[in-house]
């Protein structure tokens, strides 16, 4: 079982050195690309059976012992957001095999993909926080390539934007990383959970800080929110998908882990309060004032963050509970989301609001497969959204911090009216402008869709997220449970230390 | 860790900071390759100092900590793919766009004008709205006599 940990990370490169191997046949990179990240999804839930059953295991691939060599933790927490990352990630790989455009002009597409499954495994599996930043970087690399994939104008500008935001982060993440080793002497992460308590409260306190300004930026939170909302909506659709669903979640991730295990408690609850709160309607607001679908969406990823940090703040059982199945409701829906803005954009030509309108009439199909996710979004019962908000808010009322849950029913009121806004603009207004951005003369009825309908191959994938976050919703009581076993792993991270600090 | 090297590790960092916050693509670069050497250094220095480690043999205590060097090489190979990169991207955007200079975002600068237009004229329209205002407009792009010319659309 051990030995099944190494798995996700090294499959997944593999598969990538394969697919550059075999780049002269389209088939044989998909394929590729296919089989590996359908084995990655077995090999997933074979982990998260494994360590919901036994308690957190580890391996040291490398053969070196915990303190020097590579360690690979899986707790329930990993285990169960490397059993969403690679189910997403299969999904959105089919859907831009389906999709005309994004994977099949570029023949590196496919192998850059699977460099980045490989990078959001190891960053869920690491037991090191050198490696962790490794991971972050693979997974950032690949990110970098597939943003700028197109070499477009607007795509280099904003490319450029996040490269040089994520750069800055990188070094930020190195020096923490140096201050770390010169304060403890160690890197791995349950010898850095015993050596930083015994460090003075000053050193303590700017390491905690440092290392979430470094995942802040990665997780977008305000103030460091900035580059995402500039930077995700150039990209392909589904290249934007998997970015919104998995990369801002290894930052919250790696927030999570850096702040329970290693500083409990040194960073005042105030403070993550204040982030969260500011996250949440900076985030909101933001989306209110686009005019682009996924911009809207995009700004939405910042606002939703926001709850996350509230859950974390509480460092309650039931807080840690409602922020790790508002991890997995959210990449679930988030990704939805934006594969069924791809599906707009496809049937549309355009994923601006006065560009595209009347779709429930034309495409039905993809006004539902938009619309239940968003009400999702808003947190509306019986969705997904209803399960993590309300467990959310509960543990608010719990630890009576009113003010916060004022801004948390305030904030899902408004994206519901931003989730609104887009209804209207896509699917039930005419559109007011033609694909130049020329307004229409007043009594002229606009010409049919660019492109009706969608291939099945974008439709399915975006379907069965869908349904997922019924089925999330709906069922929420065993994957509630889940969640709270995982807090309770996160509250006491005994068996994470024994596992990773034995090396076994 | 020796003043000299903190003191070292400090300015890289301060260059690299007043680098990066310049316009120009170019000297963004070179400002991000500073502030990874700085962080370098800083790995470096994290160590314990002594003889070059894994030559010759000798009590343990006199050799220097090799993990913090192992770990600098790492960040030295991940920063130089990283730089090779944007470097590509630099040359990509100046075949583009003739410039060195980062563009603002076109869709930022949509919606500020978007609101100044609505305090001025609750009339006005969402695409008249959009003024050409920032450097990547297409000079060529010639509109209707009423609707000013605007920003292009983000590519897809």
């Amino acid at each position: 079982m051990n030995d099944l940990l190494a798995v996700p990370v090294v499959l997944p490169l593999l598969g990538a050195a394969v697919s550059i191997l075999v780049g002269r046949s389209r088939r044989a990179q998909r394929l590729v690309g296919i089989a590996v990240l359908s084995t990655l999804v077995g090999v997933a839930i074979a982990i998260l059976v494994a360590v919901d059953r036994d308690g957190t295991i580890a391996s040291d691939p490398g053969g070196w012992g915990a303190p020097l060599g590579i360690v690979l933790v899986a707790d329930r927490l990993s285990a169960l957001m490397l059993v969403v990352a690679s189910a997403m990630l299969l999904l959105v790989l089919l859907y831009a095999i389906g999709q005309p455009g994004a994977e099949r002009n570029h023949v590196g597409f496919q192998s850059v993909y699977l460099v980045l499954a490989a990078g959001v495994s190891a960053a869920f599996l690491t037991g090191d926080l050198f490696n962790l930043f490794v991971a972050i970087e693979m997974m950032l690399t690949a990110s970098y390539v597939l943003i700028t994939l197109g070499g477009k104008l607007e795509q280099v500008r904003a490319g450029m934007t996040y490269v040089v935001i994520s750069l800055l982060a990188s070094m930020l993440f190195l020096a923490a990383l140096a201050f770390t080793y010169a304060s403890t002497g160690t890197v791995n992460l349950a010898a850095l959970a015993e050596a930083i308590p015994q460090l003075p409260a000053g050193t303590r306190t700017a390491l905690a800080a440092l290392f979430l300004l470094v995942f802040g930026i990665k997780a977008a939170l305000f103030p460091l929110h900035f580059w995402l909302p500039d930077a995700y909506p150039t990209a392909p659709s589904p290249v934007t998908a998997i970015f919104a669903g998995l990369l801002t979640k290894v930052g919250v991730y790696a927030i999570f882990r850096t702040q329970t295990l290693l500083f409990r408690g040194d960073l005042p609850r105030s403070l993550f309060f204040v982030i969260a709160g500011a996250t949440m309607l900076v985030g909101v607001l933001g989306a209110i004032a686009q005019q682009d679908v996924r911009r809207i969406l995009s700004f939405n990823i910042i606002g939703q963050i926001g709850y996350m940090i509230a859950g974390l703040a509480l460092f309650t059982p039931l807080g840690l509970a409602a922020v790790i199945i508002s991890l997995v409701h959210h990449i679930v829906v988030k990704t939805g989301l934006f594969l069924a803005g791809g599906l707009i954009d496809h049937h549309g030509g355009s994923s601006r609001l006065s560009q595209v309108g009347g779709m429930v009439r034309t495409a039905p199909v993809i006004a539902i497969l938009f619309g239940i996710p968003a009400l999702a979004l808003a947190g509306i019962p019986p969705l997904s959204g209803f399960v993590s908000k309300f467990a959310l808010l509960d543990a608010l009322t719990e630890e009576r911090a009113w003010w916060m849950l004022g801004i948390g029913l305030l904030v899902g009121l408004l994206t519901l009216f931003s989730m609104v806004k887009i209804w209207l603009g896509v699917f039930w207004a005419p559109p007011t402008e033609d694909l130049d951005g020329v307004p229409y003369p007043e009594g002229v009825e606009p010409a049919a869709a660019a492109r009706p309908g969608a291939p099945l191959l974008m439709t399915v994938p975006t379907a069965v997220l869908v349904a997922a976050v019924v089925v999330i919703g709906v069922f929420g009581g065993p994957i509630f449970g889940l969640s709270e076993r995982a807090a309770a792993d996160l509250l006491d991270p005994t068996a994470y230390l024994l596992a990773s600090g034995a090396g076994r | 860790m020796s003043v000299l090297l903190a003191f070292t590790a400090a300015s890289l960092f301060a260059i690299g900071t007043y680098l990066v916050l310049q316009r120009k693509l170019s000297r963004v670069i070179i400002g991000l390759g500073l502030m990874s050497h700085g962080a370098n250094v800083l790995l470096i220095t994290s160590g314990r100092r002594g003889l070059a480690p894994l030559i010759g043999s000798g009590d343990p205590g006199d050799f220097a900590d090799p993990l913090p060097q192992a770990l600098a090489l790492t960040a030295i190979v991940i920063s130089f793919g990283v730089t090779g990169l944007l470097l590509a991207l630099a040359y990509r955007s100046w075949l583009l766009s003739e410039d060195d200079e980062i563009a603002d975002d076109a869709e930022d600068r949509a919606v500020a004008d978007h609101l100044h237009h609505l305090h001025q004229d609750d009339e006005v329209d969402d695409a008249a709205a959009l003024t050409p205002a920032c450097e990547d407009t297409d000079p060529g792009h010639v509109a209707s006599e009423q609707v000013p010319p605007r920003a292009p659309e983000a590519p897809r």
